[in-house]
């Protein structure tokens, strides 16, 4: 019993950060239909920038967000530019998708050949503090993460539903004809939805950086958990990509600390397998196209 | 084209066949060991990825399934003759046909993009469980099998002609597809499922025939890597740069053709080893692989042999609307595309 509410408080905490993550992979395939294998690999390349941060300039990694963000920012839409936007085909999807995995190898060579592939781990002043509250042990770094997952979600949320911006994005995810014919301009949100997924990126990472030591092939285990989460929640669900996020994470976290750690990968894929059985559109998906 | 297509590949065989006997180097059998993978993985990978359309990026998976399955029947024995893997390698393409069997199931209940999400979070479990499976796999310790008792001037060729006929299997398979209605139907997946539904294509059974045969081929190509080899561990065994590998061959060569996954992995393969001989770091090697994976995307993302096809079609047409009437131009001529089916057919 114990060790199940254990694993349930950690996997709550945790999983604001895939909530994270995942919010900006579901946005990503809702706006361009693209299924972004780079997510891991971005969230890997800002969790070495705010490590690099820390140790240079002894920048606190909370802090570094903002200097993240807006980097991954400019790398998301230079992918897009460069690498997304020339694909001009029907199988558009089918090569989207290959091309996003090449680029997380390229992420991942260019970040072994600068960092080597030892593991690396942000060890701020606060990293292996912890509370004890009613028998049960949380962690400092993890509330925060929390807390943090909280307050960007929540600014994601007021820029998709309170800004020009937003409503572009919206349109685009419900029905690109007809965002098209009524004047937004789908090459431009493409282009920066792709940015604001690697930014959501980007925030997680740095986070991601002082939950757990991490080198170059980190983002191989992210791609799995990320895409699992995105696919219970419906793909192009933002909304759904944060309640899955919490419920995979969550189960995980429990089997680790119930069974044992060597299944709780498993979980990952018996969810999958789950949903495409039951509900083959995930918890908040709509049939045909995406929803927010 | 049956002629044609029939003198090539008796070329190709004998070529293959015969190429040992020339007393060659060792590192030149060993290359075209691995050339040899990766052509029949390619050609396997093809029949789903291809012909249907459904990407999948857990072709790793199976062939690390393959190498374990291998070891696990063969760890600690002692060998006879030292064909006894050989021997048992349509087995372990059954197992790994029947692990994929539930998974193309359900996965191919939904679209293309969710079957790539499906399969390729299944590489990724599959590594974790060699990992800490530990009582079976031997963890990240690695397991080993009976190194293969053949003389050391000819080893290399018991794996080498295997493979061969892994190959030519593969390659068979590949033409039966084209020329009958399975291929058929696997094209009308590709081209539009729900009007291939409608018209009566039983949609579900193509694909998922596709993929077990694809499969199990891949995993029979790890078991023989993994008895040649003679020692695995899964980072090496389940290895996402597999999977990546197998898919840049064939579009490289060109999807949905019989021969450009053949070409690619010639191409890739050779070109690859060489590298990493040159370069030896793995993290450079990495770059270079993702950099003429974009560049392979994004300037010719239907292969060599389809673009080259077209070509030739096109200056054959322009020379001989010019001979009868001289007055249309060629480009015209070139313009009138002929069908996905048939421009496919044509190139194989």
């Amino acid at each position: 019993m114990h060790a199940l509410v254990q694993g349930v408080i950690l996997g709550v905490l945790t999983g604001g950060v895939y909530a994270l993550m995942a919010s900006g992979q579901t946005l990503i395939f809702g706006i361009m239909k693209v299924v972004n294998l780079a997510q891991g690999a971005m969230v890997v390349m800002s969790a070495y920038l705010s490590y690099q941060l820390f140790v240079s300039f002894g920048v606190d990694p909370f802090l570094a967000i903002p200097v993240t963000t807006v980097v991954m920012f400019g790398v998301g839409v230079g992918v897009q530019l460069v690498f997304l936007r020339p694909l001009r085909r029907d199988d558009k999807s089918e090569l989207s998708l290959l091309v996003t995995f090449a680029v997380a190898l390229l992420i991942e060579g260019l970040l072994s050949i600068t960092f080597k592939t030892t593991y690396r781990s942000i060890n701020t002043s606060y990293a292996n503090s912890s509370w004890t509250v009613g028998g049960y042990q949380i962690t400092v770094v993890r509330v925060y993460a929390f807390a943090l997952s909280l307050v960007s979600l929540g600014l994601l949320f007021l820029l998709l539903n309170r800004t020009r911006f937003g409503r572009a994005v919206r349109a685009t995810v419900q029905n690109p004809d007809s965002a098209r014919l009524l004047g937004v301009e789908s090459e431009k949100v493409a282009a920066l939805g792709f940015g604001l997924g690697a930014a959501t990126a980007a925030a997680a990472g740095s986070v991601y950086g002082l939950l757990y030591p991490f080198y170059s092939g980190s983002h191989y285990d992210l791609i799995s958990r990320l895409l699992s989460i995105v696919v219970l929640g419906g793909l192009g669900s933002v909304g759904g990509a944060v309640v899955a996020a919490v419920i995979v994470s969550t189960s995980s976290a429990v089997v680790a600390s119930t069974v044992s750690p060597a299944w709780s990968e498993m979980t990952f894929f018996v969810i999958l397998l789950l949903v495409l059985l039951v509900r083959p559109q995930g918890l908040f998906g709509k049939v045909g196209r995406g929803a927010l | 084209m049956s002629r044609g297509s029939l003198v090539r590949g008796g070329l190709f065989v004998l070529v293959l066949a015969t190429l040992p006997s020339f007393g060659l180097q060792h590192w030149f059998l060993n290359l075209m060991v691995f050339v040899l993978m990766f052509a029949t993985m390619s050609s396997a990978w093809n029949l789903v990825g291809g012909f249907a359309g459904y990407p999948s990026l857990g072709h790793a998976a199976f062939f690390g399934i393959g190498a374990y399955s291998m070891a696990l029947i063969f760890h600690g024995h002692v060998l006879s003759n030292g064909y006894e893997p050989f021997l048992l390698l349509p087995l372990i393409g059954l197992i790994s046909a029947a692990v994929g069997f539930p998974i193309a199931l359900i996965a191919m209940r939904t679209r293309a993009d969710v079957f790539a999400i499906v399969t390729i979070t299944f590489l990724f479990m599959v590594q974790t469980l060699a990992f800490n499976l530990r009582g079976w796999t031997g963890g990240s310790q690695g397991l080993s099998l009976p190194v293969a008792p053949f003389p050391a001037v000819s080893f290399e060729e018991p794996f080498y002609y295997t493979l061969v006929l892994l190959l030519c299997f593969t390659l068979l398979v590949t033409f039966g597809a084209l020329r009958s209605k399975v291929g058929l139907s696997l094209v009308a997946v590709r081209a539009d499922e729900d009007k291939a539904r409608g018209i009566g294509v039983r949609v579900t059974g193509v694909k998922v025939l596709a993929f077990c045969v694809s499969v199990g081929i891949t995993a029979m190509v790890g078991g023989v890597w993994a008895y040649y080899e003679t020692f695995i561990y899964p980072q090496f065994a389940i290895d996402p740069l597999i999977t990546i590998a197998v898919v840049l061959m064939t579009f490289l060569g060109g999807r949905a053709t019989l021969w450009g996954p053949v070409l690619g992995a010639f191409v890739l393969e050779a070109g690859q080893q060489t590298l990493a001989y040159r370069l030896g770091g793995s993290q450079f090697y990495l770059i270079a692989y993702a950099l003429v994976f974009l560049v392979i995307m994004l300037l010719l993302p239907r292969g060599v042999l389809p673009t080259l096809g077209d070509r030739l079609r096109q200056r054959r047409r322009a020379r001989s609307v010019d001979s009868t009437s001289g007055g249309v131009t060629p480009m015209a001529a070139g313009a009138a595309e002929p069908p996905v089916a048939l421009r496919r057919g044509a190139s194989a």
